[in-house]
């Protein structure tokens, strides 16, 4: 940690803002979590750190590494890989689960179509919840 | 002999490019081009996608890669704007905001298409995939802001459908 003394003014200044950022984002992100009321709009909060936030404090380290040149820079690209290919797994358990749930209590969403659509084919397969 | 050979091989690598990945990941991750580090990675090169023919997923072959270049132009600069319009909605939240569900129709099919936009949805902040029905190749998504969903089905298509289709189809 004594080595951001020796890196370069530019270099340590680009590191702040760019940490600031991401965890200003994921803080954000997490203050969305409470604000929004429903469980589909909280959805939305936490990804803005899974995406600007996490990529904030990725730059910020392949900044700091690559300028005090302790090692080479590819594990946060490994990291930023990672989180994108997981984080929709999550998602779409939660999403599902939910709908499921929704569903078997008869509060299932209101739905605006894109182009007209009979009524019925908004059933998941996978779950194998009918709408009725 | 040819085809017995090209049998074989096959059979050694059931997903050859899943394990030049794996190869490659493990190598990052360690940091290092030791014998005992190839010979770690090769091993797991040669196993782990061994499970992925239990999934039934088709062969995953990537027909057009400057396509993908062309569908990571689109996303990022997506991802910006959508965070700077999620962070407005979280801090600066007016009423006159309507949140909802729309169906959307999708023309891919491809599981490595679909899962792609899977991706691409979640990591744009304010859409969320909820569930596709392959059946009706009908898309429910939640969207955070939904203003006109006409405009947001075209968009889906002109931006990532029209690039995942000449990638993977």
């Amino acid at each position: 940690m004594i080595a951001i003394k020796t890196l370069p003014d530019w270099a340590a200044l680009l590191t702040a803002f760019l940490v600031l950022a991401g965890a200003a984002l994921t803080m954000i992100g997490a203050i969305g979590l409470v604000r929004f009321r429903s469980f589909y709009e909280r959805v939305h909060a936490p990804t803005l750190g899974a995406t600007l936030g996490i990529g904030g404090v990725l730059l910020a380290s392949m900044v700091y590494f690559s300028v005090s040149e302790t090692r080479p820079v590819v594990h946060e690209i490994l990291i930023a890989l990672f989180v994108t290919v997981t984080t929709p797994v999550t998602m779409l358990m939660l999403t599902q689960a939910t709908l499921y749930r929704d569903r078997a209590e008869g509060k299932a969403p209101k739905i605006t179509d894109a182009p007209p659509l009979p009524a019925d084919v908004i059933t998941p397969d996978r779950t194998g919840v009918r709408q009725d | 002999m040819r085809g017995r050979a090209n049998r074989f091989l096959a059979w050694l690598l059931p997903w050859p490019a899943v394990s030049a990945l794996v190869l490659a990941v493990w190598l990052l991750l360690n940091q290092s081009l030791s014998p005992g580090q190839i010979f770690l990675g090769l091993l797991l090169a040669l196993t782990a996608p061994r499970f992925l023919t239990t999934l039934d997923a088709p062969p995953l072959r990537i027909r057009r890669p400057w396509a993908l270049v062309r569908l990571l132009g689109n996303v990022l600069p997506d991802i910006f704007i959508s965070n700077y319009k999620v962070t407005r909605a979280i801090l600066f939240s007016g009423p006159e905001r309507q949140a909802g569900h729309v169906l959307v129709p999708l023309s891919i099919r491809s599981p490595w298409s679909l899962a792609m936009l899977a991706c691409i949805l979640t990591a744009t902040p304010g859409t969320a995939w909820i569930s596709f029905n392959p059946q009706t190749g009908l898309l429910l998504m939640h969207v955070l802001d939904l203003k006109d969903a006409d405009e947001l089905a075209g968009a889906i298509t002109r931006r990532y459908e029209r690039w995942l289709q000449q990638v993977f189809e």
